[in-house]
């Protein structure tokens, strides 16, 4: 019953997101476009970091790394004026893939509060790096000088097809994690967050699935990043700042963990607030703190799990 | 390099580490005995330094001061712990970590709100602007000299209170075991709410003591924050020995980084290449020490306690 009506709001909520450009330009609101194509952008990001919070049990705080990653992978290499988006992207996906086996490799050797402190620690020390390196940009970041260029596939430079292409490469990376915590591999993952010892028990070691999943949720916001870039048309260390990895986690606490729908509805619900709150006045943090802190206190299971049928706790 | 930069490095970090100090205890603790990862502990940290700003401008006393921001840290510390973190200590850590980050955007937005968004000058009186000769080679400014002498006076005391007294003694209990110790009659309830009030004090006068040094403006706290995460995660999680040991490596680490990184590798290398990678690696130096010592020592260097 909960799952069902999860999946409805899901395709219905995919189906609205398609939507969105024929009626930004019925409507002549092009600002909409440019809104939900943010939301999208965060909701892979949110998705990434759903695969090992949610399912997992690992509390990163620290996703912001491989979204900076991504961005700066398509930004130096813009630098060096090379524009071809499969050598962009693939270089996003690869750096945010190893950065996350490096960081993996050293916080999922520990676990609880050790863990999102090594996460935090190690974001921050990406986001200082950026700041000090003064070729690309140091603290001001730098301009791209044009989007990412996939010669007779696709325009970036065409607002409606760069949507529709985000849209497609979030229905994948939705369906990517679907899948992957339906497979042996997800299971091994799931088993391992709700009893570690038993996992062990029966033979099977944790870590590498742990830390598997960990670099595929790397790579994956790494492709964010990426997106992200092109949709900012500049890039700073900001994308890095510890704020932001607070704001993904926050997403998908949000949305609902360990749902498929979760981080998207969390996407949409965080920066549609954010966008109220900051046209109604500047100082919007003052009211999306405490906010933050009655989610939690409150409504800790998120808007998915609005949906859920009653009983079962995941 | 000659021999007085060096010694002058060596009391900056020195004044850097105690700083350290200040913030780690107070987060270790309520870690160790409630369980409580606080993120918010960055935003005492900066209501302590704009408190005493305010309250050296209002009094025109900065020996006034000090009490009035301290007493005021307090205040808040007990404040926020009674309204949003009492009925988080039995939640998980994801939960902690999201409701603090929301304090913090809360506190960021309070003190921009209050005193603008642009970075305060705090201000020094006379006798404490000018600089005093330390072991008869270096000149080093009298303020940085007292936070020194403050922190190691504060690490003292600490650790008198935690080890000779009776309050000391029931922290420790709590810290090795929180369900016996209530069991035995103590008042949890209110052991936590004076453990927090008493870290949220420190990390006020580590706020205080920082605002004629660093830059006082919203968001101050959290560089130092995970600079102390850094620290606690090194020294060892609810140890307050670990916590001093870490806070002075990674305040020397850090700052020896910083002042002597560059000309060491433009020894090696060209000054160009110096100039490009010595900051950057500089910067780093403290979270490279981190992973480190935890692929030696998963643990920290002391463990607070075993099983």
């Amino acid at each position: 019953m909960g799952a069902r009506a999860r999946t409805v709001v899901l395709i219905a909520g995919l189906a609205l997101l398609a939507a969105v450009p024929p009626v930004a330009a019925l409507t002549g609101q092009p600002f909409y476009l440019d809104l939900f194509r943010r939301i999208m952008i965060f909701a892979i990001a949110a998705s990434s970091l759903n695969l090992i919070l949610g399912y997992g049990g690992m509390i990163s705080f620290g996703h912001a790394a491989y979204l900076g990653i991504g961005a700066y992978a398509v930004g130096i290499l813009a630098h060096y004026g090379i524009y071809n988006g499969f050598l962009q992207w693939g270089l996003a996906i690869g750096a945010a893939a190893l950065v996350a086996l490096a960081i993996g490799a050293v916080s999922i050797r520990t676990s609880g509060v050790y863990f999102i402190m090594i996460t935090l620690a190690f974001t921050q020390m990406l986001y200082y790096l950026g700041i000090s390196i003064e070729e690309y940009g140091g603290d001001d970041g730098m301009r791209l000088a044009a989007r990412s260029r996939f010669p007779g596939l696709v325009d970036l430079g065409d607002a409606t097809a760069f949507y529709y292409l985000v849209f497609a490469i979030l229905c994948l990376c939705l369906l990517l994690v679907h899948r992957l915590v339906n497979s042996r591999f997800g299971m091994v993952i799931q088993a391992a967050k709700s009893n570690e010892a038993r996992t062990l028990a029966i033979g099977l070691s944790p870590y590498p699935y742990k830390l598997a999943a960990f670099v595929i949720a790397g790579a994956m916001c790494g492709v964010a990043g990426a997106l992200l870039v092109n949709h900012t048309a500049y890039l700073t260390p900001e994308f890095m700042h510890w704020t932001r990895s607070g704001e993904i986690l926050f997403t998908v606490t949000l949305g609902g963990m360990a749902t498929t729908a979760g981080p998207l509805l969390g996407a949409a619900a965080f920066l549609l607030l954010e966008d109220l709150l900051s046209g109604w006045t500047v100082h919007w943090q003052i009211i999306l703190g405490p906010f933050l802190v009655l989610v939690v206190l409150f409504a800790r299971r998120g808007l998915a799990g609005l949906l859920r049928g009653g009983g079962r706790d995941g | 390099m000659n021999l007085v930069l060096v010694l002058e490095q060596l009391l900056n970090g020195l004044q850097f580490g105690v700083m350290l100090f200040l913030m780690a205890a107070g987060l270790t603790l309520v870690f160790g005995i409630m369980n409580l990862v606080n993120l918010a502990h960055g935003s005492l940290y900066m209501v302590g330094a704009y408190l005493a700003a305010a309250a050296y401008q209002w009094t025109g006393s900065f020996v006034l001061s000090v009490p009035l921001a301290l007493a005021g840290t307090l205040a808040v510390g007990i404040v926020v712990e009674l309204v949003a973190l009492r009925s988080l200590y039995e939640r998980d850590h994801l939960d902690q970590v999201l409701a603090t980050f929301g304090l913090i955007l809360f506190f960021n937005e309070l003190i921009a709100i209050i005193w603008g968004r642009a970075a305060i000058y705090a201000a020094l009186p006379g006798w404490l602007s000018g600089q005093v000769e330390l072991l008869g080679v270096v000149r080093y400014p009298v303020y940085r000299a007292l936070v020194i002498l403050v922190g190691l006076a504060v690490a003292v005391a600490l650790w008198i209170v935690v080890a000779h007294t009776r309050f000391g003694m029931l922290v420790r209990a709590g810290a090795s075991n929180r369900t016996m110790v209530a069991a035995l009659g103590v008042n949890i309830r209110l052991l936590y709410t004076v453990v927090f009030g008493f870290g949220a004090a420190l990390a006020g006068l580590a706020g205080l003591m920082a605002g004629p040094i660093y830059a006082v403006q919203p968001g101050m706290g959290e560089g130092i924050l995970i600079q102390v995460f850094v620290v606690i995660v090194i020294g060892g999680i609810g140890s307050i020995r670990g916590a001093l040991a870490g806070a002075l490596i990674v305040g020397m680490v850090d700052t020896l980084g910083r002042a002597f990184l560059k000309p060491m590798l433009a020894t090696v290398f060209s000054p160009t290449a110096a100039d490009s990678a010595g900051p950057a690696l500089a910067s780093m130096l403290i979270y490279m020490l981190m992973a480190a010592v935890l692929a030696v020592r998963p643990e920290g260097l002391f463990p607070a306690r075993t099983g």
